[in-house]
């Protein structure tokens, strides 16, 4: 089921077995029948560690989202509340629990908090007179879940906001924790680096934490040599830019969540052979995105020019396989070509799948469709801002929008954008954008504005000197004529600009952060190194040509392409290193705004 | 007044130094006999609802301040300044009451004999409460944050002087987790004064924050209110601003924002705040009107409250056309009130005139006269765009045709004329551009025996006389990037 998360160099499936057997335990200690009532919100990430046969097994005989009112009638003995540890949750908790009372049911509750049980929130039950009602209160620590076979992502969606906005660094505890639990796991992480705010305090934290853990000496030879930790504050400008990889396209047009992506059912209407065109699907086909699947894995990271090609070679290998019918002449020959079958029948299922999602994504991008228009304006002015083209001025094109009343989330992604690639706007610049977005838009986002700005998204532009041009040029930020076939450097990504974020790991792996000292300085947040003992005999001896193992973590978020360019370092032939991932949420320019503004259902139409 | 209280801080710092260093056992437990003699006085001043087993054990708990403390400390308000300096001069003395808490809490006691207590109401119960305790430990504010963090029972009541408490809290800040945090301030929240509590809460912006963040969740906005109107930077302030969101009722709600306004803003925010309420004034007074007088109309109009200032003014220029500048829903008064840009007020007039096809409106708007007395077209914004609002609002080739014709570039004037089929300006353009091959081709597109057809033949004739050169012209492609 979650083989691909043992491919990779670091085998995440030990991460999502012990979050497994934790929740079997729980499970099990709650005897008898059972109905989950899901926080919603964390019906996504459990997905991604348990199905529903796992709980199946145990006894979960229904499933429920947490409501006002009363919990849904079920014949089981217990009721067991999965829930974030939110204040305004528990309300909803002792409703449920006040109406179950009225009936006279003698059905037992229990809460399980992820990740962590809060005090705050037990206090508010017992206000609510409800604390005793529960026979088990528990917590199931879910920091890091194996999102895939290099990735480990906690789906703590607004913890960038938390951090920046609301000055509430919980996450950055929780991180820590997690940290720790995954050193428990793979041993200790000999190196750590970072740059930013968080990273330190992160760093901080962990080695604190270890301090006080440190009569017990971890005896787990380390599987990772350096642990970087990366402020998604260093590094704005990179998700504001649309992402031009296949992966990050979806992600971009369409949104993936907790690894699945809901897809207008139009193009994969099946056409069986003998019948009649049937009537088109209305319900969004959704798909599971991963490893798993070889095609995907293989296409997933291209850059999205890349990818017919990529889809018509599978295709002729596809076709071919299935010829090969034609040459089994002998019994073992057809024997063998059916036991094949499977597998070839997937694989074409697949290449149909990935065919129909490129065609829909090419309707959007292809330069020949008139609805495409937008989104080739949009990533022009995109890139002349990341090249520094008239970032001082109105841009006629974001006035235009503006004009049309374009999504505002959109207007956002780019004059932020601006904003970042001119290290603030010019006053009256700032202004004017302000004023239109307010009038056109309505004052209410001036909190939005206001969030923008605390997070230096949006600012006017405090000293004279724009140091961004030296920061792309000393990373070498920006690349004409990016290879996107067969890259040769990770800009490709983006069709020319090299993630920021990545282009720091890649030069802290070689030559090392000396060399571009200056340019760290201009970026915010400390940068620091930290050494963690590790005790006799757990030095790795390193076979030649061993490639060393970094463990990137991305507070505050990463995007898809980010991930890509990773992926292509590590699969560099001379590079030495291979990275695993990890960050607080994967993200795109429009989630992460949608989730910096107040009340940012308002401006969806 | 000011030496006054300096004098008392004097006071104060000596005397509690005094309790320290002559350690008499008879005199402290005098004092503390007389401390509880207080507490029993303030019990039944306070009347405090608090059962004492649950102060004891969960000091930190989240029950907000009873309206009984809080009231007693208002009366007491006058003295509560004098009252609380005194805690600031036991820096010194930190070390000292930690580890003697018994001393802290007797000298403590001495000045507050004189009534003034009443504002620790709670607090001082915490005390008398676990002066028998025997789980009473001395944790340093890092151990205790430590065990709070491990969910192990701890209480804060030992943290008793302001400097402790801040010590308090400045070490779960720096532990980062937020219920630790937040469970800090609900301490400090029942046993300071708002005063102290906002004064010192100013600098600990992550503090305050959380502060915020819970009274924002327990729905405590009396007390918001008070904060943000103590708050001198001007980080918080917006944050009541963005309670009216939550009001439905349009009065109540344009009420809010009014009483929004004397908030102490940014300038800059200040007007923004303004203008919203000054728009939502205005939009409460021309729906109440305009719902009047279109009872007799067949169709409705659509609702204009809690809308943008931009879809206003179109609604204005839609049904407020040509009303003089005087009067609220006049489209230029809202123009000049809400100084919108001469760009903004183009396109939104030219969109709801279009939309009502009133294309003499239209016309005029781009008409100016210069000193001659001739007319002409000007448009703030490109003719491009011009003809994008208007077919947009299915406007007739005739129409459009006249404002084709005032693209300056020639590449794009083709296009558009083609798009919007305007043969005249598509044919005159090749002609000027002496482009027969295009002429040529686009013969094939226009009518047959049509006058364009004849107008193409007679100019492929011209042009075949003067052989000019042909030139063909390509339209270049500025991407980027080639996807796919």
């Amino acid at each position: 089921m979650a083989a691909h998360l043992s491919y990779g160099r670091v085998n995440l499936n030990i991460l999502r077995e012990v979050a497994r057997k934790d929740l079997r335990e729980f499970l099990d200690k709650c005897a008898g029948s059972k109905a989950i009532v899901w926080d919603e919100y964390l019906t996504g990430p459990f997905g991604l560690i348990a199905q529903y046969s796992l709980l199946k097994e145990h006894e979960v005989e229904k499933m429920f989202t947490l409501k006002s009112g009363r919990v849904p009638p079920a014949d089981v003995k217990n009721i067991i509340f999965f829930v974030r540890p939110r204040l305004e949750l528990m309300d909803i908790i002792a409703e449920n629990v006040f109406s179950e009372d009225k009936l006279q049911s003698s059905r037992d509750f229990h809460i399980l908090f992820v990740p962590r049980r809060s005090v705050l929130c037990e206090q508010r039950l017992k206000e609510q007179g409800v604390l005793a009602s529960f026979i088990n209160i528990d917590e199931y620590i879910l920091d890091l879940i194996p999102y895939d076979g290099d990735l480990l992502s906690m789906e703590y969606e607004s913890a960038f906001r938390e951090c920046y906005l609301e000055n509430d660094q919980t996450s950055l505890y929780h991180t820590a924790k997690g940290l720790i639990n995954l050193q428990a796991l793979y041993g200790t992480i000999p190196q750590i680096y970072g740059k930013g705010e968080c990273a330190r305090h992160v760093a901080n934290m962990m080695l604190r934490m270890k301090r006080e853990f440190a009569g017990s000496q971890n005896q787990i030879l380390p599987v990772f040599d350096t642990l970087l930790l990366l402020d998604r504050n260093v590094d704005l400008l990179t998700p504001l830019a649309t992402q031009l990889t296949y992966e990050g396209l979806i992600d971009e047009i369409y949104g993936i969540t907790n690894g699945y992506v809901k897809l207008p059912p139009e193009k994969f209407a099946q056409k069986k052979q003998g019948e009649a065109s049937k009537d088109l699907p209305t319900e969004p086909k959704k798909l599971q995105l991963n490893s798993a699947e070889e095609l995907y894995a293989e296409i997933r990271d291209k850059n999205f020019n890349a990818v017919g090609a990529a889809l018509s070679k599978k295709a002729k290998i596809i076709s071919a396989a299935f010829e090969g019918r034609h040459n089994a002449k002998t019994v073992g020959e057809i024997k063998q070509f059916v036991s094949q079958l499977p597998h070839m029948q997937a694989a074409r299922s697949s290449l149909a799948n990935h065919t129909s999602i490129a065609e829909l994504i090419k309707d959007i991008t292809s330069m020949c469709h008139l609805a495409s228009e937008a989104f080739f304006d949009n990533l022009t002015v995109e890139q002349e801002f990341m090249t520094g083209v008239e970032t001082d001025k109105v841009n006629p094109y974001i006035e235009d929008c503006i004009a049309q009343k374009d999504p505002l989330i959109k207007i956002l992604r780019l004059v932020c954008m601006q904003s970042v690639c001119n290290n603030g706007l010019k006053q009256k610049v700032f202004d004017y954008y302000k004023r239109e977005i307010l009038q056109t838009y309505g004052y209410e986002h001036i909190l939005t504005l206001n969030n923008l700005e605390k997070a230096s998204l949006l600012k006017p532009q405090t000293s004279s000197r724009n140091n961004y041009p030296t920061i792309r040029k000393t990373l070498k930020l920006w690349l004409e004529d990016a290879n996107e076939q067969n890259p040769n450097d990770i800009s490709y990504v983006y069709s020319g600009y090299a993630p920021l974020s990545v282009r720091l790991t890649q030069v802290l792996a070689r030559p090392g952060w000396r060399s571009i000292e200056e340019v760290l300085k201009m970026l915010p947040g400390p940068h620091f190194e930290e050494r963690q003992q590790l005790p006799a005999g757990l030095h790795k001896k390193r076979q030649q040509g061993e490639n060393r193992t970094t463990l990137v973590f991305f507070l505050g978020g990463v995007t898809y392409a980010e991930i890509a360019a990773l992926r292509f370092l590590s699969q560099m032939e001379d590079s030495g290193m291979e990275y695993i991932i990890a960050t607080t949420k994967l993200l795109n320019g429009t989630t992460w705004i949608k989730s910096l503004m107040d009340r940012p259902e308002s401006q969806i139409s | 007044m000011m030496k006054s209280k300096a004098d008392e801080e004097d006071y104060w710092n000596s005397s509690k130094f005094k309790a320290f260093t002559f350690d008499d056992e008879d005199d402290e437990f005098s004092t503390l006999k007389e401390s509880k003699r207080t507490v029993n006085s303030i019990r039944c001043l306070v009347e405090e609802d608090d059962d004492k087993e649950e102060v004891e054990k969960v000091s930190w708990n989240g029950e907000p301040v009873s309206s009984n403390s809080w009231s007693v400390s208002e009366t007491a308000a006058s003295n509560q300044r004098a009252e609380r300096e005194p805690a600031f001069p036991k820096i010194n003395t930190v070390t000292i009451s930690k580890s003697h808490s018994g001393y802290s809490l007797s000298s403590l006691f001495k000045g507050e004999t004189d009534g003034k207590v009443s504002l620790t109401g709670s607090s001082v119960l915490m005390m008398s409460s676990c002066c028998d305790q025997d789980y009473v430990s001395d944790w340093s504010p890092e151990e205790t944050v430590h065990r709070m963090q491990q969910g192990k029972v701890v209480s804060l009541e030992k943290f008793r002087s302001l400097q402790d408490k801040l010590l308090l809290l400045d070490s779960c800040v720096a532990a980062h987790d937020g219920n630790v945090i937040t469970a800090v301030l609900i301490y400090l929240k029942r046993t300071l004064s708002k005063e102290v509590l906002f004064r010192e809460l100013e600098p600990r912006q992550t503090a305050l924050s959380h502060l915020i963040h819970y009274l924002t969740e327990t729905r405590d906005q009396r007390l918001l209110l008070e904060l943000y109107t103590c708050l001198t930077c001007f980080c918080f302030q917006l944050l009541q601003y963005k309670e009216h969101l939550s009001i439905a009722d349009e009065n109540k709600r344009r009420d809010f924002l009014k009483s929004c306004l004397s908030l102490p803003f940014s300038p800059e925010d200040s007007s923004h705040v303004q203008d919203h309420y000054t728009l939502m004034e205005r939009q409460v007074i021309i729906e109440t009107t305009d719902r009047r007088a279109e009872r007799g109309e067949k169709v409705e109009r659509a609702l204009i409250l809690n809308m943008p200032l931009i879809t206003t003014l179109s609604y204005c220029c839609l049904y407020h056309y040509s009303e003089s500048e005087g009067t609220f829903s006049s489209p230029l008064n809202i123009r000049q009130t809400f100084k919108i840009s001469e760009k903004q007020f183009f396109v939104t007039a030219l969109g709801a005139r279009a939309k009502l096809k009133a294309w003499s409106d239209v016309d005029a708007l781009f008409t100016s006269r210069n000193w001659l007395g001739f007319t002409r077209k000007k448009s703030p914004l490109g003719f491009q765009r011009v003809v994008d609002i208007l077919q947009k609002n299915s406007a007739p080739t005739q129409v459009l045709q006249d404002y084709v014709a005032l693209v300056d570039d020639a590449e794009l004037r083709i296009t558009l004329a083609q798009k919007h089929k305007c043969h005249d300006i598509v044919i005159n353009t090749y002609r000027d551009l002496k482009d027969r091959q295009q002429l040529l081709g686009y013969r094939g597109k226009v009518e047959r025996g049509s006058g364009e057809e004849r107008k193409i033949d007679e100019l492929l004739n011209n042009l075949v006389r003067r052989g000019h050169h042909v030139t063909c012209h390509h339209v270049t492609c500025h991407h980027v990037t080639c996807l796919m």
